[in-house]
């Protein structure tokens, strides 16, 4: 076994574009996918994500670098000799076919028996869940029966790495959210390493051990889920995954540990640490999560935070959102910059003293380690 | 459109139009069984003109004429045009505009026109008009009626299925016959319908490539018509009637029970 | 490993087949080319010949002699033969706007009953459509000649003391060719109505248009592209007919389709009659773009 399940080794990919020219779909990417690891592709529409895809599948090939599975370089090898299999978004069911064909068809291909085909693909069924189902026809079957009969159809085949295209984009939010907890069991059960695309960052956050996060046909940044949303490394992850304040200022001093920033439009100044090398003086981006804040009354000393503190600024409020489980606050920081802060909603009460109202001059904190300093980007 | 009742003046329209649509049909059916030979008022019922029509040595060389005829046009036409309406569907090569273009050519211009084309043709390189030169004029004219069938079934095509089926391990060929063929069935058959229907219907281009001996029904049809009104021609277009309205019976439930699919 | 490059695929064992699979271009030439090469020789070769043919003379024994020259074109120009080009031009735009007259609220009926009784309406359309066209002016011939079931029925009732001559008159050439081309009309017009959204009527009644003005000024227009495409259908293969002024019209009626097929084989003068060809395949081709400039051309056609 070679070290890695998938390599991609300074892939590109080029489309003609109709209108003349060319379209760069994947830009020298680079990634190393272990063995047994549900790794995720996570970007927006066009972000190359579903090319990188298709091209481990051999539905398209590299215009130049090279893809390896399980060690060995895949060149222009057809699809239908690679060790991988694909779930596909619209499932890509035959039609004509019974469930049961459907399933067997990928044998069937292999020229295995009869008898053994009949046992993997009961075997196959009773996986997801369909056990009895074989001999309908994939129409006679809701939406997320035929996601699972694709699954079926692709993991009967043992195949080294399972390939999943947006699979469960087509479902209603709730089946989504059971499929991807069944989805994620299932890869620890079959132990296979599973590449997954989606534009979800939810789904990609719940579902990955790793993630690499694309756009604009370039891998961004890949690491864990907890990597990726508390440590991004550019201005476009921090916006992608999840929801963030950006505001903008100068390095004014750099400490081992921390970065102080003085904020353009204001004389406030941010501490924060550096995800990033950074000069004095260089323009930055400050990146600070709304859940990340936290609003106090007049009397910031209760609580042992004086005003003389780092990160500690009077503020006023603009509007409040009740949405139950949280209250979405939008502040003015000052500077003209609004800020949005979540507050979870500790207290029951109906007491409307008790939330906060639209013009009420408050203070707000964050930790150093929740200020996220980044390189501005042209 | 609107779920509404039409109108009443519009469905007296429509009762009207259909009774125009079918009266001279059924005038056609209703005199086949007729005794009296030559006036159009009815005497009794018969079905001596049947029996002539079964006796009709000339009806009967041209009944199977036809038939061989559509059929072959109808095979050959429907392999052709279904591998035009792939290409065009699927791909794009150098001269795909001429290609398009040049399958609607038949299409569009007159009947006669391409008729005496290939009459001329046909002279010139010394071919013998005959069963050969209809059927070769027949495909010709059959291949962009298949193709354009086609085509529209391939529209809504999920090329994924295709690509499901490579994955899984057949090659293009296997991926062929087991996935992409029976998937656009239903459009093959449905060109195949409409090119045996063209065939078997043609007169003007049937006249000017045959030959001796090649006479086909609508031929036959338009001679005993041009000589006189006679019950034979009405029992042999009874039995047309009924053939098209059973084959088009069969056609319209076989795709009735094929819809779920296409409301997808 | 990691000195290997991508040429270290499995190589497919012909290089026909890996070519094949790497060029698409060649794959969709593959595919294309019988049709091609069939329609050269059926189509694009013969009509060649006939442009060619156009610019001959007729020798005396029906033969051909072959030296270009105009003289065909300008014989065409003749008064005699403008008049029966004129005629044919006049039948086939009558044809078709009879065919509309009689097909549009037809196709507008089918288009606004319920979708289940649709298809049984549209099956009644397609039942004489796809009965031999030849059985179907029979039919007529029946109905119209002197001592057919239309005098019969007229003298009986006492409205005609003496049978109307119908049969073998530009009448009866316009009736056939009414009836037979109506479905080519009725299909292509229920596809566009029928693919109008109730919700854009009840638009124009909500903006305060009358019914009247609502089918005008919404109805109307986004059904042109099948009133186009029906008149192609029809108007196109009603110039070149000949078989129903040969049934229908006697002698009398003589239309471009019956010059030209009288020139291939009655007169014998094959240049001549091509370049009859010429004339109406030019005309048809100015019809069919200038109609096609207004409104897409493919969906409506196919029915």
């Amino acid at each position: 076994m070679s070290q890695f399940a998938v390599e991609l080794r300074d892939v590109v990919k080029r489309f003609p574009n109709p209108g003349g020219g060319e379209i760069t779909a994947v830009n020298h990417a680079t990634l190393q996918i272990n063995h047994g690891e549900f790794f995720s592709l996570l970007g927006p529409s066009g972000c190359g994500k579903t090319t990188s895809l298709r091209m481990v599948a051999g539905f398209e090939w590299p215009t130049s670098g090279e893809i390896f599975i399980d060690g060995k370089p895949m060149g222009r090898t057809p699809p239908f000799l690679r060790p991988v299999n694909t779930v596909f978004q619209s499932y890509a069911l035959f039609q004509h076919m019974t469930i049961f064909q459907n399933v067997a068809f990928g044998l069937e291909m292999e020229g295995v028996s009869r008898e053994e085909t009949r046992r993997r693909v009961e075997a196959a069924l009773e996986m997801v869940q369909l056990t009895g189902m074989g001999s309908r026809k994939p129409r006679q079957l809701s939406g997320g029966q035929q996601q699972r009969v694709a699954l079926a159809r692709a993991l009967v085949k043992r195949p080294a790495v399972l390939l999943l295209d947006e699979p469960l984009g087509a479902l209603d939010l709730k089946l989504r959210k059971e499929m991807q907890l069944e989805l994620k069991a299932l890869q620890e059960q079959v132990g296979i390493t599973f590449i997954y695309v989606t534009h979800d960052q939810e789904e990609a956050l719940t579902m990955s051990d790793r993630i690499a996060v694309m756009n604009k046909g370039n891998v961004l940044q890949i690491g864990a889920p907890v990597e990726i949303y508390e440590r991004p490394n550019c201005r476009f992850v921090a916006d992608f995954i999840g929801e963030t304040n950006f505001l903008f200022g100068k390095v004014k001093a750099i400490d081992p540990d921390f970065v102080i920033v003085s904020l353009h439009g204001s004389e406030r100044e941010l501490v924060g640490i550096p995800l990033g090398k950074f000069y004095s003086g260089q323009e930055v981006v400050v990146s600070v999560r709304p859940e990340k804040m936290r609003i106090f009354d007049d009397t910031p000393l209760k609580i042992g935070v004086t005003p003389n503190q780092p990160n500690c600024f009077p503020i006023r409020i603009i509007n409040t959102m009740y949405i139950g489980s949280d209250t979405r606050i939008v502040i003015d920081f000052g500077g003209g910059t609004q800020l949005k802060v979540w507050e979870q909603n500790h207290l029951s009460t109906l007491d409307t003293l008790a939330y906060y109202a639209p013009g009420q001059e408050l203070w707000v904190t964050m930790r150093p380690e929740n200020v996220l300093i980044l390189p501005q980007e042209e | 459109m609107s779920e509404k009742k039409p109108a009443l003046w519009l469905r007296i329209y429509a009762l009207l139009a259909y009774a125009y649509i079918y009266f001279p049909i059924l005038i056609l059916i209703i005199f086949s069984f007729n005794t009296q030979k030559i006036n159009v008022r009815w005497e009794g019922f018969t079905l001596q003109w049947y029996k002539v029509l079964f006796n009709d040595q000339n009806v009967i060389l041209a009944t199977r004429n036809t038939l061989i005829i559509a059929f072959t046009s109808t095979i050959i036409s429907t392999v052709i045009g279904t591998l035009a309406a792939l290409a065009l569907q699927r791909y794009r090569f150098p001269g795909y505009g001429a290609a398009e273009s040049l399958l609607y050519v038949p299409v569009i211009i007159p009947e006669v026109v391409m008729g005496i084309s290939l009459l001329a043709f046909f002279a010139s390189i010394g071919l013998t008009l005959g069963l050969g030169t209809i059927t070769l004029s027949h495909i010709a004219f059959n291949i962009p009626f298949v193709t354009l069938v086609v085509r529209a079934r391939l529209h809504g095509f999920d090329k994924s299925i295709e690509e499901a089926a490579m994955d899984l391990g057949a090659n293009e060929l296997t991926t062929f016959w087991r996935v992409t063929l029976p998937t656009i069935m239903p459009g093959v058959l449905s060109g195949a319908l409409l090119a045996f229907t063209l065939s078997l219907d043609d007169y003007v281009i049937t006249y000017f490539t045959a030959g001796p001996g090649s006479t086909t029904l609508p031929l036959r049809i338009f001679s005993m018509v041009r000589f006189a009104v006679t019950p034979e021609v009405n029992a042999l277009s009874t039995l047309w009637v009924l053939t098209v309205f059973i084959v088009l019976l069969i056609g319209q439930i076989a795709q009735r029970s094929q819809s779920p699919q296409q409301t997808r | 490993m990691a000195a290997e490059t991508s040429s270290v695929s499995p190589a497919p064992r012909f290089s026909l087949i890996r070519q094949l699979r790497e060029s698409p271009h060649a794959q969709g030439l593959a595919l294309i080319s019988p049709t091609l090469i069939y329609l050269l020789f059926t189509l694009v070769l013969p009509l060649l010949l006939v442009v060619v043919l156009s610019f001959m003379t007729r020798g005396p024994y029906g033969n051909i002699i072959y030296r270009v020259n105009l003289g065909n074109y300008t014989r065409l120009m003749d008064t005699l033969y403008l008049r029966i080009l004129g005629y044919s031009l006049l039948t086939a735009a009558l044809t078709t706007v009879g065919t509309i007259l009689i097909g549009y609220p037809l196709a507008y009926y089918i288009a606004r009953t319920p979708p289940r009784q649709r298809s049984v309406y549209l099956f009644l359309i397609l039942v004489p459509f796809w009965t031999n066209f030849i059985i179907r002016i029979y039919a007529w011939i029946m109905i119209l000649r002197t001592e057919g079931l239309l005098n019969s029925f007229l003298l009986k009732i006492g409205f005609i003391q003496a049978p109307l001559d119908i049969l073998y008159t530009p009448t009866a050439v316009l009736i056939g060719m009414v009836y037979e081309f109506l479905p080519f009309m009725v299909l292509p017009l229920y596809t566009s109505l029928e693919k109008i959204e109730p919700a854009q009527l009840e638009a124009a009644a909500d903006l305060g248009a009358r019914p009247f003005m609502a089918f005008l000024r919404v109805t109307l227009p986004l059904s042109l592209p099948g009133m186009i495409a029906g008149s192609i259908l029809v108007f196109i293969p009603a110039m070149g007919m000949f078989v129903v002024p040969d049934l229908m019209g006697g002698a009398k009626t003589i239309l471009v389709g019956n010059l030209i097929r009288n020139q291939f084989l009655t007169a014998r003068d094959w240049p001549f009659g091509a370049a009859a060809s010429m004339l109406l395949l030019i005309l048809t081709l100015i019809f069919t773009l200038f109609y096609t400039r207004r409104a897409g051309f493919g969906e409506e056609l196919l029915v």
